[in-house]
């Protein structure tokens, strides 16, 4: 009898807490906004876009012939090449500004800088800026989604 | 059931029915308090005088403050404050009372520290005393950001981010405790509850256990003597007040706390009318941006040297991440860090006094560099005041060992 009372007390209360914590997940349309499509075909050699992912600003880099390659870091589509990161310091989350003429990200902060592959080359900040997940279509760079170049990049495949 | 008779009054006739007379024994005139005490022992009063405060300026602020993130800051900034008659009156009775509490709550904590009041059968005091320390720390940040201001945002954002250092869940955490991939509306709304219902309730409950705790090892006093409570109490009952070594919390002892309390208050309201200013950032004073960070963002400076423990290992955010977390649970463990069954003052226990006031100046260095930007030597200073910090709460049992070893040989 206490065996079948406690046995059903506790189903329903591991139903509540399931429901508690169903609760507090984001709302369908919070995740399906969570997706940023961007064409890239409309883009000059050299230009900057900055785009807003998830509420956090996305920089898209498409690299003159001048520029360094980083075989580690660069999205190749088509025949050209891009450098994408999240446009955050990964000091203390300040949003470094991109200076075209010496082609660095210089954060105002605390003067961390970032090369144009996004990489940390001078100041506090302990590592490259991250690279948000993405998927290659076509011409077009689809945030959110985890592609293969994706993959490839952050080693996981 | 007992026999109701007609009564002779409303006192009668409740105490027929709610036991009123014994209850008042109970909990005031037969509550007995060690006479051997001095004002540092009135902070408890204080601190549920300064709780009472929060509520009822909370609940004026609540009738206008609208959980938005685009009705937000207006309803507190213009609304309240240029609005709504006497509106800035609970704003910064509110605001000054937050700040206020957790330089009480810090005095309180660390009187106990200092007097050793919690070892010796008084650990749950110090467990739910602990409890209330992180409850009121989460009632804090959660109201930090309803004005949704600039720092009101970051902070939101640098701390819910923390989460998102524990292994394998981390990141799906975070997302799930912003209800968004960033601080967001459903953050907002969810923290506004937090702050308004649940966290307030967990606390009323936890002051009612904290208060109960006292009740069977009593209050501690200067010399931790220990005293038999109920002689002394029939002592003074008996008519020795003067031999007695108590006294009743209602009306003698409370006289005297009210004493500390008008004191404190004096303070207290001074700077709510004219120094409100210190619980106000000026850049809080503009609307949350999700698209430009402030220069500095700094907590407010009760989470200083916690948040500087955090930073203070500039060159790992994992090792910061795990300095902090034990930083915030190791005050829990005190009653089992220390090693010894002395209950005494710290001056009266050499190690451990020398201990305790390392221990002090270490949470100053931590809370001035807290609040400067870790660059150059400050990063440094930082490291090694975070490392003193863990390396003290390493050292306090074999501080306390070797007291124990002196105590039992002198004995």
């Amino acid at each position: 009898m206490g065996m079948t009372l406690g046995g059903i007390a506790a189903i329903g209360a591991g139903a509540s807490l399931y429901a508690m914590k169903k609760s507090w997940d984001p709302l369908p349309s919070v995740i399906s906004a969570g997706f940023t499509t961007v064409d890239l075909s409309p883009m000059d050699s050299g230009e900057l876009r900055t785009v807003e992912w998830r509420g956090k600003p996305v920089y898209i880099l498409k690299k003159s012939a001048d520029m360094s390659k980083c075989a580690d870091r660069d999205v190749q589509v088509g025949n050209d090449d891009y450098s994408v990161g999240v446009q955050i310091c990964t000091h203390l989350g300040c949003i470094p500004s991109y200076i075209p003429a010496n082609q660095v990200f210089k954060c105002a902060c605390h003067g961390g800088e970032f090369d144009a592959c996004g990489k940390n080359t001078f100041g506090p900040p302990p590592s490259p800026m991250e690279i948000p997940p993405f998927k290659i279509d076509g011409n077009k760079l689809v945030l959110g989604e985890e592609g293969p170049e994706y993959l490839r990049l952050v080693g996981k495949a | 059931m007992a026999e109701i008779k007609k009564a002779d009054g409303l006192v009668d006739w409740l105490d027929q029915r709610i036991a009123l007379r014994t209850l008042t024994k109970v909990l005031l005139t037969e509550y007995w308090i060690p006479k051997n005490i001095n004002f540092l022992w009135a902070m408890g009063v204080v601190l549920a005088v300064l709780f009472k405060i929060l509520v009822i300026s909370g609940i004026f602020l609540m009738m206008y403050y609208k959980p938005d993130i685009n009705l937000a800051f207006d309803s507190v900034n213009y609304t309240i404050m240029q609005e709504v008659e006497y509106g800035w009156l609970w704003r910064h009775l509110h605001a000054v009372a937050a700040s206020a509490i957790f330089l009480v709550i810090y005095i309180h904590m660390f009187v106990a520290i200092y007097y050793g009041s919690y070892k010796r059968g008084r650990e749950v005091i110090w467990l739910t005393g602990m409890l209330l320390f992180m409850t009121f720390s989460a009632a804090g940040f959660s109201g930090y950001m309803l004005p949704w201001g600039q720092m009101s945002y970051w902070a939101a954002a640098v701390i819910t981010n923390l989460f998102g250092g524990i292994p394998l869940i981390g990141e799906e955490l975070v997302i799930w405790i912003r209800g968004n991939f960033v601080v967001a509306d459903a953050t907002l709304t969810r923290f506004f509850m937090l702050h308004v219902l649940l966290l307030p309730l967990a606390i009323i409950t936890i002051i009612a256990l904290h208060f109960y705790a006292l009740r069977v090892p009593h209050v501690n006093n200067q010399d931790g003597e220990i005293l038999d409570f109920d002689a002394e109490a029939d002592k003074y009952k008996a008519g020795n007040k003067k031999e007695s070594k108590v006294i009743p919390f209602w009306p003698v002892f409370l006289s005297k706390d009210i004493f500390v309390l008008s004191a404190f208050l004096v303070g207290y309201f001074y700077l709510t009318f004219f120094h409100f200013n210190f619980a106000m950032d000026p850049i809080n004073f503009d609307p949350a941006n999700p698209m430009k960070t402030p220069a500095h963002i700094y907590p407010e400076w009760y989470f200083l040297w916690s948040y500087e423990v955090l930073r203070g290992f500039f060159f790992s955010s994992d090792l910061g991440l795990v300095a902090f977390g034990i930083a915030n649970v190791i005050f829990l463990l005190l009653p089992w860090l220390d090693r010894s069954p002395v209950v005494a003052p710290a001056h009266k226990r050499k190690g451990f006094m020398i201990w305790f006031w390392l221990l002090i100046a270490d949470l100053i260095v931590l809370t001035i560099y807290g609040k400067l930007p870790p660059t150059g030597i400050n990063a440094w200073i930082g490291f090694v005041a975070s490392i003193t910090f863990l390396a003290l709460f390493f050292a306090l049992p074999f501080i306390t060992k070797a007291e124990a070893k002196n105590a039992s040989k002198g004995a």
